[in-house]
């Protein structure tokens, strides 16, 4: 039954995995058997019982008591074997640890931030240690999104307005993905991210140097990091392809039309206050549908990107 | 017996009428002209129009799931873009459901057949009937007008709060949905009343057809279930309209109280789709096995019974969602126990065909691939019913597949075989069986090259809903879309054959091809309006069929006289109410 269930299923990267695994594998086990069973029985009686004239004489029989208690009694007992294990793992994929290490989740169009206890962030890359319960607390800034980790077989829905959490403990060190799994619109299957998991000393060293730009860094790379991991290139291209935001390509010191007709030229200021507050001023032909980076992206952050869009000529 | 005698049980005069096989005025060729058609309230036209515009419906519904499939060939953008994308799906299953699934068996067949098969001469309020096919059409229109007007991409679930922000024209796409919502409580209580008062004298519960049994019960959903679906979708609209927070969020409202709601409509919606579905399997089992059916009053008061159950398991699809785990347990566990009942139905399908003399014939077929398909769908149903399995499979691909073997394989499969069933006597024409059964052959093939492999992407991690894909997926898309060609191949097969039969060169139909015992086979073909032209009187079970026909050709003596003086009369149909 394991050789079925590779067929079916990603690797098992997580504690819970193997027992969910082994359910999954148990119900398609026995599913497979009762279905070839019933389709063997179905192609025996149609050779069997095939119509010779239309004189055939048929049984009347309708009932058959005892057949009829085994064959109601059998499926009680094996779905509530099923439901008891799926609901025995279920109480343990809601119960996190109390020492599990929490991190706070922040999902919006369309992107994953993730906060740390020590303030820092890493948009759309969750760094985790091995062989340690993680806690993801988790909201949502606009829209319903769920928080799907295929590897590790946890899922959450992910609420405005509202905290929910899930748990789980990575086996050992390596990247898997994270999908959004409740739809939230246009680049909804684009809202992806990354897990990487550390050893716990890699970790915690992660932990320190993760707080912003490296010294050596020149601030437009640091900005370029920045494009590519907090979601900007989900929506803004930098070779001057139209996609649901306005191309960077370009952008800085040309004038923007908006949809109320005012323009601006882009600037410093213009560029700052469109990432804090991005539907102040809406170029026109785009739709007001980005979220705002206050609270997710510092103020060396946004110089950063700014730089960055400078040298996009 | 003699040709005249004294009914014993019922104690009234009865006469065995023998009529030919063809009447010489039909039902189509009493009234003419489109006019004529679009007045009617003649409960099979009415069916015979649901069954175009379902045919319709599903057409466009099928050429959006080919742009789909297209679309998913690569990774990244094929030839729609995103939005494009996301509105398809969003159509492909609003389409689905709401004009497809949702009326076909009991609009279109139920219109048809309900009737006849109860001895009445129309439905009881033939004038409502109509109505509900006129509010049926409205809803498809708004529902097709908010496709021109902007096109709504929340998928055919509109949850919120995305719903209530989106800048897409919702309104008029859930004001559709939220009209043809009272078609369909129209046409459940025209159904119900139907059975209860215009049983002709002798057609006990005990001899009701399987297939009434389930359409009853339908239709107590849809009469229970469907305005909770209408209160949901007004919140909504009242909502995005006047800003009144209900679901959404910045508004003070609450996102999942909307799934609640939406659930509670749409898992009893489940059962509207497939119920039906069961009792034309029982008829086409019944009938081609020569057989009772096995187990008669399990089958009948099962479907009772998961018409109840099913309104205390719509928490099933929100195991993830943030409601409580003790509210998940309590859905899982009330889950697994409406699954039993009907897995017991398989099993009492497949005893039906013990010891009987089984045809294949094309009907037949649709029913042994509705065994096969819905076995896996319940399978994987109970998979996903399963708390801590769910948590992973949830708005996977996995889920996809399993509602299309449910809803595709199971409910579209039967109702291709009461199509192919009933046809002869709809259109009094027979199909060429050769060219049904490679169409049948194809679909089948080609249903499970598409779906089955949706199970592997979804176990696998792939999201529903997604227009983007990660690399590795891409093999198992390509198979799957490979398969949807060969699906819209057979169902291309299958236009032709039909319309093929009602041309010049089709092949008349004797009135009782498959040799049935319920009325519907009794009466000529295609059925003269009123569809009888005497009362029926009913002596033995519709599965009798170790009884000769000639006892199932009885009415009440001398109804056959008035017959033409009270032409569509209601007040008519007095005597033939079962007291």
């Amino acid at each position: 039954m394991d050789k079925l269930g590779s067929i079916f299923l990603p690797p098992a990267k997580s504690t819970i995995a193997g027992e969910v695994d082994a359910l999954f594998n148990f119900i398609t086990g026995t599913s497979l058997l009762i279905l070839v069973a019933i389709m063997a029985v179905v192609i025996y009686l149609i050779i069997k019982y095939k119509r010779k004239s239309d004189d055939d004489v048929t049984s009347l029989n309708d009932h058959n008591t005892a057949l009829e208690i085994v064959w109601s009694i059998i499926p009680v007992f094996l779905v509530v074997y099923v439901f008891y294990r799926g609901f025995t793992d279920y109480i343990k994929i809601g119960s996190a640890p109390d020492d599990a290490y929490e991190i706070q989740v922040i999902g919006q169009k369309w992107n994953w931030t993730f906060k740390y206890a020590n303030g820092n962030t890493s948009p759309n890359e969750l760094h985790v240690p091995a062989g340690r319960p993680v806690k993801l607390v988790m909201q949502s800034r606009d829209v319903l999104h769920s928080f799907f980790i295929p590897d590790y077989r946890v899922k959450h829905d992910v609420i405005p307005g509202r905290y929910t959490s899930l748990w789980f403990e990575a086996l050992e060190p390596g990247e898997s993905t994270v999908f959004c799994t409740e739809y939230c619109g246009t680049s909804h299957s684009d809202m992806m991210a990354k897990v990487i998991v550390h050893t716990g000393e890699e970790f915690d060293q992660w932990l320190k140097e993760s707080g912003g730009r490296p010294s050596d860094m020149p601030l437009a790379e640091y900005g370029k990091q920045l494009y590519s991991k907090s979601g900007c290139q989900t929506c803004h291209s930098i070779d001057g392809t139209k996609l649901v935001g306005p191309s960077y390509k370009g952008a800085f010191g040309s004038t923007h039309t908006f949809a109320d007709g005012t323009s601006a030229v882009v600037d410093e200021n213009y560029l700052k206050n469109s990432i804090l507050n991005p539907n102040a001023q809406v170029v026109a032909g785009y739709a007001p549908v980005m979220p705002t980076y206050q609270g997710i992206l510092s103020n060396d952050d946004i110089d950063a990107i700014i730089e960055f869009i400078k040298e996009l000529k | 017996m003699d040709n005249t005698t004294t009914s014993p049980n019922i104690g009234l005069k009865i006469k065995r009428f023998t009529s030919p096989d063809h009447p010489e005025v039909n039902f189509a060729q009493a009234e003419k002209g489109i006019k004529a058609w679009l007045t009617t309230i003649d409960h099979k036209k009415i069916g015979l129009m649901y069954l175009g515009s379902i045919a319709f419906f599903f057409f466009i519904g099928g050429l959006l799931a080919l742009l789909l499939r297209l679309e998913l060939w690569t990774p990244a953008k094929t030839f729609l873009d995103a939005d494009a994308y996301n509105q398809v799906f969003t159509l492909h299953g609003a389409i689905m459901i709401f004009l497809v699934l949702v009326p076909s068996v009991p609009a279109a067949l139920g219109n048809f057949f309900l009737p006849i098969m109860v001895g009445a001469k129309d439905v009881a309020f033939p004038r409502l009937n109509l109505l509900s096919f006129y509010i049926y059409l409205t809803g498809a229109f708004f529902s097709l007008y908010s496709i021109v007007t902007g096109a709504v991409d929340t998928g055919w679930t509109f949850y919120t709060p995305y719903s209530a922000q989106t800048s897409a024209s919702v309104v008029s796409m859930t004001f559709g949905v939220f009209v043809l919502g009272f078609s369909s409580i129209l046409t459940g209580l025209n159904f119900i009343v139907t059975i209860h008062k215009l049983r002709v004298p002798g057609l006990t519960w005990g001899k009701l057809p399987l297939f009434l049994w389930s359409i009853y019960a339908t239709s107590v959903i849809q009469i229970l279930a469907t305005p909770v679906l209408a209160i949901t979708l007004l919140l909504l609209i009242m909502e995005r309209t006047l800003k009144i927070g209900i679901f959404d969020p910045t508004l003070g409202g609450d996102p999942v109280l909307y799934q609640h709601f939406f659930w509670f409509y749409s898992h009893p919606a489940v059962y509207i789709m497939i119920l039906p579905g069961f009792g034309v399997i029982s008829e086409i089992i019944g009938i081609f096995s020569k057989r009772r059916v096995f187990g008669y009053w399990f089958i009948a008061l099962s479907s009772m019974a998961i018409a109840l159950m099913g309104f205390l398991v719509w928490g099933h699809h929100m195991f993830v969602s943030g409601q409580s785990t003790l509210s998940s347990v309590v859905f899982s566990l009330i889950t697994f126990f409406v699954g039993i009942p009907t897995g017991i139905k398989i099993f009492n399908w497949v005893a039906t065909m013990y010891k009987g003399s089984i045809s294949l014939r094309t009907p037949m077929w649709y029913a042994l691939m509705f065994l096969f398909l819905f076995t896996i769908g319940g399978f994987t149903g109970v998979m996903l019913g399963t708390l801590s399995v769910d948590v992973h499979l949830h708005d996977t691909y996995y889920v996809v597949a399993h509602f299309h073997y449910v809803m595709m394989g199971g409910m579209l499969v039967a109702f291709l075989g009461g199509i192919h069933l009933w046809w002869p006597k709809m259109t009094g024409r027979m199909y060429n069986e050769k060219l049904a059964n490679l169409s049948a052959l194809l679909i089948f093939i080609g249903f499970n090259m598409t779906f089955f492999t949706q199970f592997i992407l979804g176990a696998k991690g792939m999201p529903r809903r997604y227009y983007n894909y990660i690399d590795q997926f891409q093999s198992l898309h390509q198979f799957s879309t490979v398969g949807s060609w060969v699906l819209g191949l057979g169902f291309s097969i299958m236009l032709f054959y039909l319309l093929h039969s009602l041309g010049k060169k089709g092949v008349i139909a004797p009135k009782n091809p498959w040799g049935g015992r319920s009325l519907e086979w009794i009466t000529q073909t295609p059925p003269v309006m009123e569809n009888f032209e005497y009362t029926p009187v009913v002596i033995h079970g519709p599965y009798d069929f170790h009884k000769p026909i000639a006892e199932f050709e009885y009415g009440i003596e001398g109804s056959d006289s008035h017959v033409h003086d009270h032409h569509s009369d209601q007040h008519d149909n007095k005597h033939s109410v079962n007291a």
